[in-house]
């Protein structure tokens, strides 16, 4: 993608604002969409609102937009109250899921419209329009209708729209979910590049953990309109505060293990247990049954006649290859091994350790089979 | 015609298992094709056999010879023009009062309310099965004293009886499109609702909007019983009164006249939306 001129004008010109969200809450009927949701974001800063469906995390970024009601809490863009700002007025970008283009404009009026509504003069606001769409590498089709352009091609027309009006926030709400996996992959880099460069504030909602990881400065995990943890991907994943986050972000084995003093027995060995916020409010008594999360990166396998597990199916990922292993007492346990190994065939009779020294635990779950169970 | 033998034939699974399945496709959409035709045929000669004994009645002379007279006479008949023009002056009265109404109502049901939509299509049906009469008394009751006396009485009274077509023009205009998220595109870029009403929602509602139209002016031009009631000389109420006074020919040569210029009025309209459906369809072919 081309760095244009006006891109290092506005690299240097346009900062993002801080916004604070405090203590949101939104009822819909019966659905508690938000309840005490509460997320600040630094000028700059890319923050993406990862969860199930119905978590609220469409809903919060709808707020922050002016596009949704506030039964409680409020939402402060460069500490200013946007209780009273109706939508057209909050200088917010916002690139929709479904593909939003005004179907009886061209791509460049439709990049103009937000100048034109600013009043811009027509070839002023032709001219950036035009370098907008230059910018998401579509100056070309500058003349076509959105039914002439292809769903990604659209996505980036609405992200120059969004972009040409010079936001202090960009919205984006799910913005590649309709999009093939190539051009998803495609799109999100630009995105990232755009914003890096742009510095604007972005909040950035999707239920794709690896868009989320890969784009975000910060991920904030949400689940029935409660914030379960806001870190960077790299905490997120090393670091889960909760069960739940354990389990949404990434990989996990969940394995039966007991409490033995301040540590957890588990696969003939031992560990210690990692203090987190989701761990139990006070220390589990020895001998009590709890679930232990394991990422598949965390445990290891040895060919063992007695090792008490049997390798019961290998599936090859491009440098790792997984290797599904069944234990004692049916617990299905998933382990990453470099592809570059010594290969293991389904069938082999293995054992399986543990490699890493510390691990989170939770009361066993009460659902029967939820144990040794995978997330993925 | 179809033989019962063809008709059993045709259901009776057993031959259909016998004979190639692609044949026997064939064979049922010729037959359908049969069919289709008888109904058309039927059909045309009821519209257009009308028509052609009324041209051919304004085109005879007392003496039995064809001539356009009947036809070059009717500029200069006395009401004629008036009456026209205040059939037309209606169906652009009714059209934008209609439209006026309908749209931003239709597009607010839609984006506020849309749970309460079956009930917007109970309401706007009313005025197809309420007698005519009730709705001139409806109409009387409420509509603004200075109106009363005027030919405007007689535009609300059609928008009450248009409103059932342009409702459901409009609504299935408004299922076409993402209307939420293009009214929401709209005012995350700063469009205030005029210029989202005005540069997003109507232009995406042409179609909608232009059936609407269509059926508005038809149903105004050819609208007789609440202009009679009303003692307004409208065209058909003209036309029905100049044939009473024993101008058979010249009236239903005006009437075929007016058939011909809604149709032409309609066409043009319809045209509009036409043109722009075959760019769409050719640009999709292109892309």
């Amino acid at each position: 993608m081309a760095v244009t001129a006006s891109d290092r004008r506005h690299s240097t010109d346009v900062v993002g604002a801080a916004v604070e969200m405090t203590g949101l809450r939104r009822r819909f009927g019966a659905t508690q969409a938000l309840d005490g949701f509460t997320l600040t974001l630094q000028p700059g800063e890319l923050v993406a609102l990862l969860g199930p469906s119905g978590c609220g995390k469409t809903t919060a970024l709808r707020v922050l937009a002016g596009l949704e009601m506030l039964d409680a809490g409020g939402v402060l863009v460069d500490g200013v109250d946007q209780a009273r700002i109706p939508a057209q007025k909050r200088d917010m970008g916002m690139v929709f899921q479904s593909y939003s283009l005004f179907p009886n404009m061209t791509a460049q009026d439709n990049v103009a419209f937000g100048l034109r509504m600013r009043k811009v003069g027509a070839q002023a606001r032709r001219a950036r329009a035009l370098q907008h769409l230059e910018r998401v590498g579509l100056a070309s089709e500058a003349a076509k209708y959105p039914h002439q352009m292809s769903g990604g091609q659209q996505q980036r027309v609405a992200l120059a729209r969004a972009l040409a009006i010079e936001p202090r926030v960009l919205l984006l709400d799910e913005p590649l979910s309709a999009l093939d996996a190539k051009v998803r992959l495609q799109l999100r880099e630009q995105i990232r590049v755009l914003q890096t460069r742009l510095k604007i504030t972005t909040l950035f909602v999707t239920h794709d953990q690896e868009e989320a990881l890969s784009m975000a400065d910060r991920v904030c995990v949400m689940r029935a309109g409660r914030i379960e943890q806001v870190d960077t991907p790299s905490m997120l994943y090393s670091v889960p505060a909760t069960p739940f986050v354990a389990e949404f972000v990434g990989t996990m084995n969940r394995i039966p293990g007991v409490i033995s003093g301040d540590r957890v027995r588990l696969l003939s060995t031992e560990a210690a247990v990692r203090p987190s916020t989701g761990a139990p409010s006070g220390p589990y008594a020895s001998g009590t049954p709890v679930d232990v999360f394991v990422r598949p990166e965390g445990l290891a396998v040895t060919p063992s006649p007695q090792g008490g597990g049997t390798v019961v199916t290998t599936t090859f990922l491009g440098s790792i290859t997984r290797l599904g292993v069944l234990l004692d007492e049916d617990v299905m346990v998933y382990v990453d091994l470099p592809t570059t190994a010594d290969p293991v065939v389904a069938g082999s009779a293995v054992e399986v350790t543990l490699t890493e020294r510390d691990v989170m635990v939770a009361e066993r779950a009460a659902t029967p089979g939820a144990a040794g169970s995978l997330t993925p | 015609m179809v033989a019962l033998g063809e008709v059993d034939a045709l259901f009776d699974p057993g031959d259909a298992v016998a004979r190639p399945p692609r044949a026997w496709a064939a064979g049922r959409l010729r037959s359908i094709a049969w069919w289709r035709g008888i109904v058309l045929v039927c059909t045309g000669a009821f519209f257009l056999i009308p028509l052609f004994a009324a041209l051919r009645f304004s085109l005879e002379s007392f003496s039995g010879a064809l001539t356009f007279s009947a036809f070059t006479a009717i500029p200069t008949q006395p009401g004629f023009t008036a009456a026209l023009s205040l059939s037309i002056h209606l169906a652009v009265v009714t059209t934008l009062i209609t439209l006026g109404l309908m749209v931003p109502t239709a597009v607010y049901v839609h984006l506020r309310l849309p749970r309460l939509r079956p009930i917007f299509d109970g309401i706007t049906i009313l005025p197809i099965v309420i007698p005519p009469v009730v709705l001139i008394v409806g109409v009387l009751q409420v509509a603004p004293t200075s109106l009363k006396g005027t030919p405007y009485l007689l535009a609300l009274v059609y928008v009450v009886l248009a409103m059932p077509f342009v409702y459901r023009s409009v609504d299935a205009g408004l299922r076409a499109i993402d209307l939420k998220t293009l009214v929401e595109a709209s005012r995350s870029l700063g469009g205030r609702w005029p210029s989202t009403v005005w540069r997003v929602i109507v232009p995406n509602l042409r179609t909608g909007i232009l059936s609407a139209t269509v059926l508005t002016v038809a149903l105004v031009l050819g609208e007789f019983t609440m202009a009679s009631l009303d003692l307004y000389q409208t065209l058909p109420v003209w036309i029905y009164n100049f044939f009473l006074s024993g101008n058979g020919h010249v009236s239903t040569a005006v009437s075929l006249l007016a058939l011909v210029v809604t149709w032409l009025v309609l066409l043009v309209i319809s045209s509009f939306d036409l043109r722009r459906i075959r760019r769409m369809a050719q640009a999709r072919r292109d892309a």
